[in-house]
C-alpha cells in the first residue's frame, strides 16, 4: 500500500524552482534514499512533507489524505534533523520523551518508552544526560530515538549519518537498516552519499537541481545509470561520446563493444572501470596513478587517444606508474546512455 | 542545501504566512491598546491643549518657538550630551558586562543587583548624592579641591552611574549565553585574543550592545533630574525646558511645541536603530550561562576584574554610600533619629497624612502590579516581534520605544486630563500609578527579551512541530525554557523602573498613598536639616528595597540542569 504520494510538487524561491514537478511514491514498510549533490532540493523534498515549507505547486498525500492544511504537528511524521537540533534545555530523557508528552502520553508510559529507545539505540540508561556533554555520534542517536518515540507512520531522514566517522557510519548503517525493518518502519531519507544509500534503501531516487533523474532499486540504478549525470554522481568517469551500430560504439578511444540490444545512433558511453582489462594487446596507455583500494587497485591510464581512462585491476596484477600497457573492454560493464 | 536552508527559513508561503500574520496581529492587539490608550491619548491631548486657543489652532508657533537661540541651544546641548554619555557608559560598563558574564567571584550577584540599584533612585537623590560627592564641601573638593558641579562632567558621571546597569544587564545577559567555544574556534584559527572578541563575539553581541546603547540615549537625552540638579542654569536639556516652561512659566504651546521636537528626535533615533540594528539579528548558539562562567585565571583577567571592581566602587558604591552617611548623620551625632521619624504621620512638618513608612508598601504593590502589566504587554509584543518582521511591524517596535523618550511629566498631566471621566474614570482607580509605571517598563521587557527570542534557532521550533507540538507548546516548551533568563532579567528591569519612577508618578499618586520617590522629593522640597535627613533616610530605604527585591528575583532563576518541569 502507498503510504506517502507526492504529484508534481514543485517549490519555488523566487523565479527559481528548487523541487520541480516531482512525483514520488513511498510504500510502507519500504525504505526510499533520495540522493544528490547539495543543492538538488531534496531537503526541501522533506520539508515539504514534513509541512515545514508548503509547496508552490502539486500535492502531498499521507495514506491517501491530502496533507494541504494540515498543520505540522498533526502530519503524524517524524524528521530527523541534519544537525539534529537536539533541544539544549532538556536533558536526553527530556528529549526522547518530547513527542510522547506532546501526544499526551503519561509520565510512566513514556519513561518506559523513552527507557527502550534508548536501549534500541545504544545508549541504555542516558535519561539524566545533558544534550551538550554528548557525542556526535551519541546525539545522532538520541534524536533517531526522539524522531522514532511517537512512532511516526513515516521516518524521514535528512543525511542521517552525514557528520560521523566512517567506521561508526558503516555500524550505523547495518543497525539502522535491522531496526527499520524490525519495527516495520516507512523510511524517506536524503543523503549525497551513495554507499550510504546504496546500504540502507530498497529504492533509490536520484535528485538534480529539483527534478528526479532516476528512480529504481540500488542494483538497477548502480548497472542501469539512466544518464551521465547519474553515472558521473555515482563516481564513474569513463563517460565519452559514441557512436553506435551493430554491436559496437565508435568512441575516441576506439571501437569499443556493447551489450546486445543496446540502442543504437549518437549516444554517450559508460565504461565501468571493471569493463576496462588489462590484455595482451588492444588499446596503448600508459599508467598514470594506481591507488590501492584494499580489494583491487584502482588505475589511472593515459591512453593513446581519448580521454583518460579509470581501471581496475587485481592487487598481484598491477603494473607501476608509468608502465606502457595495452587495456580492452568487456561489453558487460559497458552502458549506452543517451545523447548528452 | 545549506543555501536551500537559509532561503527556507526566511521564506514562508503564502498560506502559512496568512496564518502567521493572523497569530501576529491577534498578539500585538493588546499591546497596540494598551499604548493607545494610556500612551498617544493622553500625549495628543496635552499636546493638543497646547497648540489649541479660544481661535483654534494655532500652529503658528512651532516655527516662532524653534527660530528662539536659545531653544536651538538647549537641542544641541540635549542631543551631544546624550551621546557623549552614551559612549561613555558603553566604555565603563562594557568590561563590567564581560566581568559579570563570563567571571565568577563571590559576591557577584549582590554586586549585581547592587549596580542596578542607581537605575530605581529617583534622579532628584542622585543629584543630591552626587552633589555631595563633586560639589561644593563634597568629598572630592574636601580632598583635592576639584569640584565638578558647574560642568558637564558631573551631568555626564551621573548619567554613567545611571545607565551603567542597563548596559551589564542587556549586554551581559546574552554574553553569558554565547558559546565560549565559537571564540575559541576563531583563537585556534589564528585570531589573536582581542581580534577572536572583536570579530566573533561583537557581532554577535551587536544587536545587544544596539539594544543598549539605544536605552542609554534615550534616557539621557529626556534626563531631567539630574541635569536640573547639577547643571545649574548653565545647562538644560529639552525635557528640563519642558518642565520651566509648563511648570514654571505657564507657557503650555511652547511645552508643547518643545514636546512635539522631542518626540520627532526620538523618532528619528528609533528609525536610525531600527534599520542599522533589524538585519543583524541572527540565530546564535545560546549555551547555559552556569558553564560559560568561571573564577578569572592569570593576572589579565584578575586585573579587569579588579578594573571594574574598582569603577563599581569610585561610580557607584561611593555616591550611594555618601547618601546612606547622611541618612545616619542626626544632629545628635550618628543614628537612626531620621529613620525613627519617618514613622510619625505628621513627619515633614504635617507634608504627610500617614507615616512615610506606608510607602514602602504602597511601592511595592504598584511595582508589582506594574511588573505584571509590564510583562503581560511586553510579552506578548516581543512574542509578536520576534517572528519575521515586516514594515507595520517595524513600525510597532518603535512605537513601543517611544515613551522611554517622552517627558514622563507629560505623560503625567496627561494621564490627569484625559482619563479623569467617563468612559475611562480611573482618577479615584489605583491602578492608574501602575499603567503609568508599566509604561516606561514595557520597552525594557521588550528590548531584553527580543534579542534572545531572535537568537533563539527557527529550527529548534520546527523539531518541536514535527514531534506534534502545538504552536503554543512549541512556545511554552521551546521558546520559554531559553528566554526564561531574560524573562527574568525583564522582570527585574520593569520592577526596579516602576520603583523609581518619579515624574509621572507624582503626578497621578494619591495623597494619602504616596510611592518613595514622591514621599523623598516631597521631604526634599522642604527647608530643614530634619526633612534633608529623613529624605536621605527614606532614600535608603528605597535602594534597600531594590536590592533586596532584585536579590530575589536573582534567586528565582530555575534550575538549568532538570530537563522536566
Amino acid at each position: 500500500m502507498t503510504l506517502l504520494r507526492l504529484e508534481g510538487v514543485t517549490v519555488r524561491f523566487g523565479d527559481r524552482a528548487v523541487v520541480d514537478a516531482v512525483d514520488l511514491e513511498v510504500a510502507e514498510h519500504e525504505t526510499v534514499c533520495v540522493l544528490g549533490p547539495s543543492g538538488s532540493g531534496k531537503s526541501t523534498l522533506l520539508r515539504v512533507v514534513a509541512g515545514l515549507q508548503q509547496p508552490s505547486a502539486g500535492r502531498v498525500l499521507l495514506a491517501g489524505a491530502d496533507q494541504a492544511g494540515v498543520p505540522v504537528h498533526r502530519r503524524g511524521v517524524g524528521l530527523m534533523f541534519q544537525d539534529h537540533q537536539l533541544f539544549p534545555h532538556r536533558d536526553v530523557g527530556g528529549n526522547v520523551a518530547f513527542g510522547l508528552r506532546a501526544r499526551g502520553s503519561a509520565k510512566p508510559e513514556y519513561e518506559e518508552r523513552v527507557a527502550s529507545l534508548l536501549e534500541l539505540v545504544g545508549l541504555p540508561g542516558a535519561q539524566r544526560r545533558a544534550v551538550a556533554s554528548l557525542s556526535g555520534g551519541e546525539q545522532q542517536r538520541v534524536a533517531l530515538a526522539r524522531a522514532l518515540a511517537p512512532s511516526p507512520r513515516l521516518l524521514m531522514l535528512d543525511e542521517p549519518l552525514g557528520q560521523l566517522d566512517r567506521g561508526l557510519r558503516e555500524r550505523l548503517v547495518v543497525e539502522l537498516q535491522g531496526l527499520f525493518s524490525r519495527l516495520g518502519t516507512t523510511v524517506l531519507a536524503v543523503t549525497h552519499d551513495q554507499g550510504e544509500a546504496f546500504a540502507l534503501a530498497d529504492r533509490v531516487v536520484v535528485m538534480r537541481d529539483g527534478r528526479i533523474a532516476q528512480a529504481g532499486t540500488p542494483l538497477e540504478v548502480w548497472q542501469r545509470p539512466a544518464s551521465e549525470f547519474v553515472a558521473r554522481f555515482l563516481g564513474f568517469e569513463n563517460v565519452v561520446p559514441a557512436t553506435v551500430s551493430g554491436g559496437a560504439a565508435a568512441t575516441p578511444w576506439g571501437k569499443v563493444p556493447v551489450p546486445a540490444g543496446s540502442p543504437e545512433g549518437e549516444r554517450r558511453l559508460l565504461v565501468r572501470p571493471a569493463g576496462v582489462v588489462l590484455s595482451a594487446a588492444g588499446l596503448g596507455c600508459v599508467v598514470e596513478s594506481r591507488t590501492f583500494r584494499g580489494t583491487h587497485v584502482a588505475l589511472l591510464l593515459r591512453p593513446e587517444a581519448g580521454p583518460a581512462l579509470e581501471a581496475e585491476c587485481d592487487l598481484t596484477a598491477a603494473p607501476a606508474v608509468g608502465d606502457r600497457v595495452a587495456v580492452a573492454f568487456t561489453p558487460s560493464e559497458v552502458v549506452v546512455l543517451p545523447a548528452a | 542545501m545549506v543555501l536551500d536552508r537559509r532561503e527556507v527559513v526566511r521564506d514562508g508561503s503564502p498560506r502559512e504566512g496568512g496564518r502567521a500574520t493572523a497569530v501576529r496581529l491577534a498578539l500585538m492587539a493588546v499591546p497596540l491598546a494598551f499604548f493607545g490608550l494610556f500612551f498617544a491619548y493622553p500625549v495628543a491631548a496635552i499636546v493638543g491643549r497646547g497648540f489649541r486657543t479660544d481661535e483654534g489652532w494655532q500652529f503658528g508657533r512651532i516655527g516662532e518657538v524653534l527660530s528662539q537661540p536659545d531653544i536651538a541651544g538647549v537641542l544641541w546641548f540635549t542631543t551631544w550630551q546624550a551621546l557623549a554619555s552614551t559612549v561613555l557608559t558603553l566604555l565603563v560598563a562594557l568590561p563590567g558586562a564581560y566581568v559579570f558574564a563570563r567571571f565568577s567571584f563571590p559576591g557577584k550577584q549582590l554586586l549585581r543587583a547592587l549596580v542596578t540599584v542607581p537605575f530605581v533612585l529617583p534622579t532628584v537623590v542622585v543629584g543630591t548624592a552626587f552633589l555631595a560627592l563633586v560639589g561644593r564641601g563634597g568629598l572630592l573638593d574636601e580632598v583635592w579641591g576639584v569640584r565638578l558641579d558647574t560642568t558637564v562632567w558631573a551631568i555626564l558621571l551621573a548619567h554613567v552611574f545611571f545607565n551603567y546597569a542597563v548596559v551589564v544587564r542587556t549586554v551581559g545577559g546574552l554574553w553569558a549565553q554565547l558559546d565560549p567555544r565559537q571564540e575559541e574556534a576563531a583563537r585556534v584559527l589564528g585570531a589573536g585574543r582581542f581580534a577572536a572578541w572583536r570579530r566573533v563575539t561583537l557581532p554577535a553581541l551587536g544587536p545587544a550592545v544596539a539594544a543598549a546603547a539605544l536605552m542609554v540615549f534615550l534616557f539621557t537625552f529626556s534626563s531631567f533630574g539630574v541635569v536640573q540638579i547639577l547643571g545649574g542654569p548653565g545647562y538644560a536639556t529639552l525635557e528640563v525646558e519642558v518642565y520651566r516652561q509648563t511648570a514654571q512659566l505657564l507657557d503650555l504651546p511652547t511645552a508643547a511645541v518643545l514636546t512635539l521636537v522631542q518626540f520627532a528626535a526620538v523618532g528619528l533615533v528609533l528609525a536610525v536603530h531600527a534599520r542599522t540594528v533589524r538585519r543583524r539579528e541572527t540565530a546564535l548558539r545560546l549555551v547555559d550561562p552556569a558553564r560559560t562562567a568561571h573564577p578569572p585565571r592569570g593576572w589579565a583577567q584578575r586585573a579587569l576584574l579588579g578594573g571594574v571592581l574598582l569603577t563599581v566602587v569610585l561610580l557607584i558604591v561611593a555616591p550611594l554610600a555618601v547618601l546612606v552617611e547622611r541618612s545616619l548623620d542626626a544632629p545628635g551625632g550618628y543614628g537612626f533619629g531620621f529613620y525613627r521619624a519617618l514613622q510619625e504621620a505628621g513627619a515633614g512638618g504635617g507634608t504627610f497624612l500617614v507615616p512615610p513608612l506606608e510607602a514602602i508598601w504602597n511601592s511595592l504593590q504598584y511595582a508589582l502590579a506594574a511588573t505584571a502589566i509590564a510583562l503581560a504587554v511586553g510579552g506578548l509584543a516581543a512574542a509578536a516581534l520576534a517572528r519575521r518582521a515586516g514594515r507595520f511591524v517595524r513600525g510597532f517596535d518603535a512605537l513601543l520605544m517611544l515613551p522611554l523618550g517622552v517627558s514622563a511629566v507629560t505623560v503625567g498631566f496627561g494621564f490627569l486630563i484625559t482619563l479623569d471621566r467617563p468612559p475611562l474614570d480611573l482618577r479615584t482607580s489605583w491602578i492608574l500609578v501602575p499603567l503609568a509605571q508599566a509604561l516606561v517598563g514595557v520597552p525594557f521587557v521588550v528590548r531584553t527579551m527580543l534579542p534572545v527570542l531572535r537568537a533563539v534557532d527557527g529550527r529548534l521550533r520546527e523539531a518541536a512541530a514535527v514531534l506534534g507540538a502545538s504552536p503554543l507548546r512549541v512556545w511554552r516548551e521551546v521558546d520559554l525554557p531559553l528566554v526564561r533568563r531574560a524573562v527574568l532579567i525583564a522582570a527585574g528591569f520593569a520592577f526596579a523602573v516602576s520603583l523609581g519612577e518619579f515624574g509621572a508618578t507624582v503626578f497621578i499618586a494619591r495623597p494619602d498613598h504616596p510611592t518613595l520617590p514622591v514621599a523623598v522629593a516631597r521631604l526634599l522640597g522642604r527647608a530643614g536639616e530634619m526633612n534633608y535627613g529623613q529624605a536621605m533616610a527614606l532614600s535608603t530605604i528605597l535602594m534597600l528595597v531594590c536590592a533586596v527585591s532584585l536579590l530575589v528575583l536573582e534567586r528565582l532563576r530555575p534550575d538549568k540542569t532538570s530537563g522536566e518541569f
